[in-house]
Formats: C-alpha cells, structure tokens, sequence
C-alpha cells in the first residue's frame, strides 16, 4: 500500500512542473501543454484521495476533468492558429497588446 | 394702492422692452413714453392729495422677516417726496421725448428705452421709499442704471472707462452708507424712518469707543458717526468732493442720460438723502458742518474748473458738480428747504442746459467741442434762446427760477449762522463765477464768427420737434418753477428747524442785491471779455499760466488719486498676479496633476502587456497568500 503522500508529492512535482512552464516557456502550444500538466497533476489528486478514502465520486470528476481539458485544448488550439495568422509567429513575447 | 402704479408702469415698460425688445425695436417709445407720462399724471394727482395736507403711506411686499428684523417695501408720500416725485417724472417724460429725436436710428434704441424705464423705475422707489434700506437697494439700482447708460456706447473705450469709474467711485461712497444703515440697525433696531427718527431723538445722548478695537479712546456721538457714514453715500452720488471725480467723465453717455440722470435726478439723491434724513442730522451739528464744508468746497471747485473747460457738457457738468455743492451746503446749515428747492429748479434748467447741448451736438454731427462752435445763434434759434433762458436761470438773473431759489438759499444760509455767513461769501463769489461760466458758453457757442468745421457748416438745422419741444417745455419751467411757492410748501416737512422768519431781514435783502449783482456782474464780464475783446482769454490765460492750467487740468485731482489709488492698485494686482498667482496657486494645481502623472507613470511600468509576466504574479500572489494561510 502505497502511502497517499506519495501521490501528492508527484502531483505537486507535476503541478509546479506546469507552473514552470506556464511562466518560462515561450512557445504559446507548450504553454498550453504545461497548462494540461498543471489539470493533470489535480487529477493525481483526485484518484488518490478517491482511492484513500473509497469515494468513486473523485474518479467520476477526473473523467470530467479529462472532458473539459480535451474541449479546452481544442479551443487553446484554435486560438493558437488564429493567432498564428495574425502575426505569423507563436512566440509568447510578440503578444503584448494586453497593456494600458 | 392707485399710487403704487407711479414706480411699477415704467417697471413694466422695462419689463416689455427687455424681454421683448427685439419684437419691438424702433417703436420702443410706444411702450415707454405712455408709461412714464401715466406716472406723471398719477404724481400729480398725488402731489394733489399731499398739498391738502395728508401724508399717504403704502405698505407693497414684505421682503423677509427673521427675528425682530422686518424688511419690507413700502411707499411714503409728504411733500418732500411728492416734489421729487413731480420732478423725476416731468423731467423722465421729456427726457424720453427727447430720446426719440436724439436717438432715432441708434442700434441700441430699445435698449436705450428699457434701461432709463428701469431708472425712472428705481429712481420712483428710492424718493418712495419708507425705509432705509428700501432706499438703499434702489440707490444701488440707480447706480447700475447709471453705469449701463454711461457705457450705452460700449464700444467705445473711454465710455466703458468712464462707466467703471463712475461705478467705483460710487462704490467708495455706497461702502460708508452701508456701514451706517448697520449701525441705525444696531442702534436703533429698526430701519423704518417713522421708528428710527423718534427714538434717534431718545438716543442724542449716546456715544461710542471708536478706537475700542485698539485699545484707545475716541468718543464720538454715535449719532454723528451714523451721519457722516450716510454723507459718505450722499457724497458719492451726489458728486461732492472728493469723490466728484466721476461725474464730469459721465458725460461719455448719451446727452438724455447727462440730463436725466447725472443732472436733474440720480445726483441730487444725496441731497435728496440728507434732506430726508434731516431728523438725524439736525441732532448731530458736526456732521452738520461736514457737511456744509464738503458743500461749500464742491460748490467753489466745480465753478472754477467749468471756467476753463472747452467741451460744453464737461462745462455744463462741472457746473452740475457746483449747484449740487450749493444745495449740499444748504442742507449743511440746516436751510433743507432752500436746499431743495434749489434742487428742484435746478432739475429743470439744468435738465435744459443739457437737453440744449445735445440739440448743438445732434446739429453739429457729435462735435462738443465748444473751439469749433459759435455764430449758431442764426442756425438754430429755438435752441439758442432756449439755452439762454437757461443760463440766465442758472447764472441767477432776475425773475427766473434760479435767481428766486438760489437768493433764497443764500439768504437761509446768512441766516443760521457764523459758519453760514463765511460760506455765504463763497457761496457770492461762486454765483459771479457761474454766471461768468453759463455765459462763456453761451458767447462761445452762439455768438461772433462761426468755427463749425466747413463740411457741416451748411447742413446745420434745427433738429426734430421731439427735440425741441421738450427744450420749450423745460424753459418754461425755468422760469415758473421760482413763483410755486415751494420752500413754504416744504416747511412742515422740516418743522424742527429754526424759524425762518429772518429770511426777509436788513440782512436778507443785501444778499438779495449782492447775489443779483454777482450774476448780472458776471454776465458782463463774459460779454466784455468772449464778445467784445475775443482774443483776451488768450492773453489771460498766458498771464496767469498756473491758474489756467490748474483749472484747466481739473487742479489735478484725477491725476492725484491716478498716482494715489489706480496705479498702486494696478501694481499690487500685477504683483500678485506675476507671483502670487502664476507661483503659488498655479503651481500647486500644476504641481499635483503633475504629481498623479508621475505616479501614474510609475504604475504603468507594471503592465508589460506580457501574459507571463501577469502569470508570474497571480502565481506570486497565490504563493505569498498560501504562505500567510500556513505561517498564520
């Protein structure tokens, strides 16, 4: 029986994983990649805590979780080639227009 | 209440051509003439009913009333009031018949009209009114007439200059007569003549510390104090010295104005003013004598200044600033009477003198200019021998109006006393002088070989009729206003003053003889000197080069109070424009717009545009909030 500490460990190892990457990465797709690594690492969370306590409901969530991620990584996607055309690149640092 | 329609119809005519005036433009007359000449009759009828001895008294409109101190308007009728009632609307009557001749086809017709109804309006409620601070507020609004008639010309620069200084000369006056309507308020706790003069007589006794607020002592009768704070509003008004530097500069307004106005009505409030306080001022004799010396020094500085002057309404303005110094000084020794009676013929020929300038000026295409005058005693006859009745009136020849009241005023002031006998000698020396200067003007004008600039010369004519039957109208009052009786008609109004039994003395006729002499001396001497030998002014004036210049630069008392109040002022003002203002005041509104721009400068630093940037501090903010969760 693996203790469920250990579970949350790698979850928050994953989820700062994602943070880093979120804040360092300057490629928008890997962006949103390290965006579904962050989603991944609560959906650690949840099967642990599913299983330490014996409530499916959590496993039931992560399939929700999955779900909306699949959705929102379409929609991510969709904006990164919208976002492509106008300005022919996906470098993070050529979008500054939200300012003032 | 028939009578509260004297002040209200030319209110209304007001009314009507201000708000409608551009309906109406060149028929403005229609509205106002009717209105005045309906006040005039109704005057008449109560003159009437004041004549048979009543004193009529309408309460109209309580202002306000906070504690004990009740405001309101009212009118009150005695004879004093119904003389000045008679002569403000017989003199506004002609004066806005005139207008429709003198001013026919200005741009400014209905404005014109509307503004001397709104005086004719206020001039009604200030000789109406049963209080004093009735009185007050339309001594303002005659003054704000005043001021938008003399600058009626606005374009022109130095009417707008004469209006301001018209205005704040009056401002320096009107100052003192606020103070003294606080301290009747404070002393006496009412402002309604019929409380104030009883319980004025209670309080003779009584004085006041003026000094107190700085530790010394100075006690003065309170009463005296209160005089001479109302004088200070009389003075300014009526143009006494040294406040009478703005009346001669007032004759930037049209000539109806000069007439109206700053000869026959506005000025003589203050006289008007003294007379109707007279139960406060028989109480206090030093005011009394303030009085009669700042009288008797206008009445001398103004004859000599008319004498040298060379535009013909600043003559005849000079001698309005001299006549009113008479009556001043008749109100000064206790001779109210004369005072006003002088006041009252004087409205009618100086009202003509006026009237009979404008009638020279319209001739001669706006020359005032009396050098490029003369010989119009052909071209324009009706004017001519009006202005000479007039003249004759005011230089106090036999039979006319002016040589009745003006003897009976010097007469009256022989007779109260040393002080009234030192100034009777002036007030002598004064009349030759007046009839030197009325009839310089007249020799000037009228006589010898024409001056009149050579385009117009053969275009001079008589003007319209509206010009020169008022001019008629007034001659005739020239002359009657002197057998009306109306010193007697005025005496009850007075009735505490001395008796005037001695008028009629040994003494009294002397004077009688001296002022005629004087008068007629003075005539001659303009005639030896303008007719039969015209080039000895020259010689004079080169002569006695100190005295001409003197007279003729106004013995220097604009320049005086120029050096003495207008350029400090316009110095400190610029002083504290260049500093205080552009420094301080601008600077600190600069200062914190440049402060919040600053700042905001700084703030916008923060806001990269950079998504990752606005990442790291929600991240940051999420770290630092979890951390207070854990460590707290």
């Amino acid at each position: 029986m693996i203790p469920v500490s250990y579970y949350l460990m790698l979850s928050a190892i994953v989820f700062f994983t994602g943070v880093a990457g979120v804040l360092i990465r300057r490629n928008i797709i890997a962006i949103l990649l390290s965006v579904e690594l962050m989603l991944n690492a609560t959906n650690i969370n949840f099967v642990a805590f599913s299983d330490h306590f014996h409530d499916l409901g959590g496993q039931v969530f992560v399939f929700f979780a999955l779900t909306v991620a699949a959705a929102e990584v379409a929609v991510g996607l969709a904006i990164i080639i919208a976002l492509h055309r106008s300005k022919a690149t996906i470098n993070v640092e050529e979008f500054n227009l939200l300012k003032w | 209440m028939l009578y509260a329609l004297i002040p209200l119809l030319p209110l209304a005519a007001f009314l009507v051509l201000g708000l409608a005036g551009s309906r109406i433009k060149a028929n403005a007359h229609v509205v106002a003439v009717p209105a005045v000449l309906l006040s005039l009759v109704l005057s008449l009828s109560a003159f009437a009913e004041v004549a048979s001895g009543s004193i009529i008294s309408v309460p109209l409109y309580t202002w306000f009333t906070s504690g004990n101190l009740d405001i309101h308007f009212g009118l009150y009728i005695d004879r004093l009031t119904a003389v000045m009632l008679l002569l403000v609307t017989v003199v506004s009557s002609l004066v806005h018949i005139y207008t429709i001749g003198y001013m026919h086809g200005e741009p400014g017709y209905v404005r014109f009209f509307s503004y001397i109804a709104l005086f004719t309006f206020s001039m009604l409620m200030l000789v109406l009114a049963d209080n004093l601070l009735q009185l007050f507020v339309f001594w303002e609004a005659v003054g704000l007439c005043s001021y938008l008639l003399i600058g009626h010309w606005y374009e022109r620069a130095s009417a707008c200059a004469a209006a301001t200084k018209a205005f704040l000369v009056n401002r320096v006056g009107d100052f003192g007569f606020m103070l003294g309507l606080l301290l009747v308020w404070s002393s006496f706790g009412s402002l309604n003549y019929h409380d104030v003069f009883p319980a004025a007589h209670e309080s003779a006794g009584q004085s006041m510390n003026l000094l107190g607020l700085f530790g010394g002592t100075w006690e003065v009768p309170v009463l005296t104090v209160i005089c001479l704070l109302l004088f200070a509003g009389a003075m300014g008004k009526s143009a006494q010295v040294p406040l009478h530097v703005w009346l001669p500069d007032a004759m930037e307004g049209p000539t109806p104005i000069s007439a109206l106005i700053h000869a026959a009505t506005m000025v003589t409030a203050g006289v008007f003013l003294v007379a109707r306080l007279s139960p406060l001022y028989n109480l206090s004799p030093t005011a009394m004598n303030v009085v009669a010396l700042v009288g008797a020094s206008t009445m001398v500085l103004g004859a000599t200044i008319a004498l040298t002057q060379t535009d013909i309404k600043r003559v005849v303005a000079y001698s309005t600033v001299s006549q009113l110094g008479y009556m001043v000084m008749a109100c000064g020794l206790g001779a109210y009477a004369s005072g006003m009676y002088h006041l009252l013929t004087h409205g009618a020929f100086k009202a003509l003198l006026f009237l009979g300038c404008g009638s020279i000026i319209i001739a001669l295409h706006h020359e005032q200019d009396m050098r490029h005058m003369g010989g119009l005693r052909d071209k324009l006859p009706v004017t001519y021998w009006t202005f000479v009745v007039g003249s004759l009136a005011l230089a106090g020849f036999p039979l006319t109006a002016g040589f009745f009241s003006k003897d009976d005023l010097l007469v009256s002031a022989w007779s109260s006393g040393s002080l009234g006998q030192v100034l009777t000698i002036f007030g002598l020396l004064t009349a030759l002088l007046t009839a030197f200067y009325s009839f310089r003007l007249v020799f000037v004008t009228f006589w010898g070989p024409s001056r009149v600039d050579p385009h117009h010369a053969p275009h001079v004519h008589e003007p319209s009729r509206t010009i020169t039957t008022p001019l008629l109208i007034l001659a005739v009052f020239s002359i009657l206003t002197g057998y009306l009786g109306i010193p007697a008609f005025l005496e009850p109004v007075f009735s505490t003053q001395q008796d005037s039994a001695v008028h009629h003395g040994g003494a009294g006729l002397i004077i009688m003889i001296a002022a005629t002499a004087m008068g007629l001396g003075g005539i001659t001497a303009a005639y030896y000197v303008y007719v039969l030998n015209p080039d000895l002014p020259d010689r004079l004036a080169q002569q006695w080069t100190s005295l001409y210049q003197g007279s003729l630069n106004k013995w220097y008392v604009d320049q005086a109070y120029d050096r003495a109040f207008v350029r400090p002022t316009f110095t400190t003002a610029s002083a504290l424009w260049r500093r205080i203002d552009v420094h301080v005041i601008d600077g600190a509104v600069n200062g914190v717009a440049r402060a919040i721009a600053w700042g905001a400068w700084l703030l916008r630093l923060i806001q990269s545009g950079q998504t990752q940037h606005y990442a790291l501090a929600m991240a940051m903010g999420v770290l630092l909030i979890v951390t207070v969760f854990v460590v707290f």
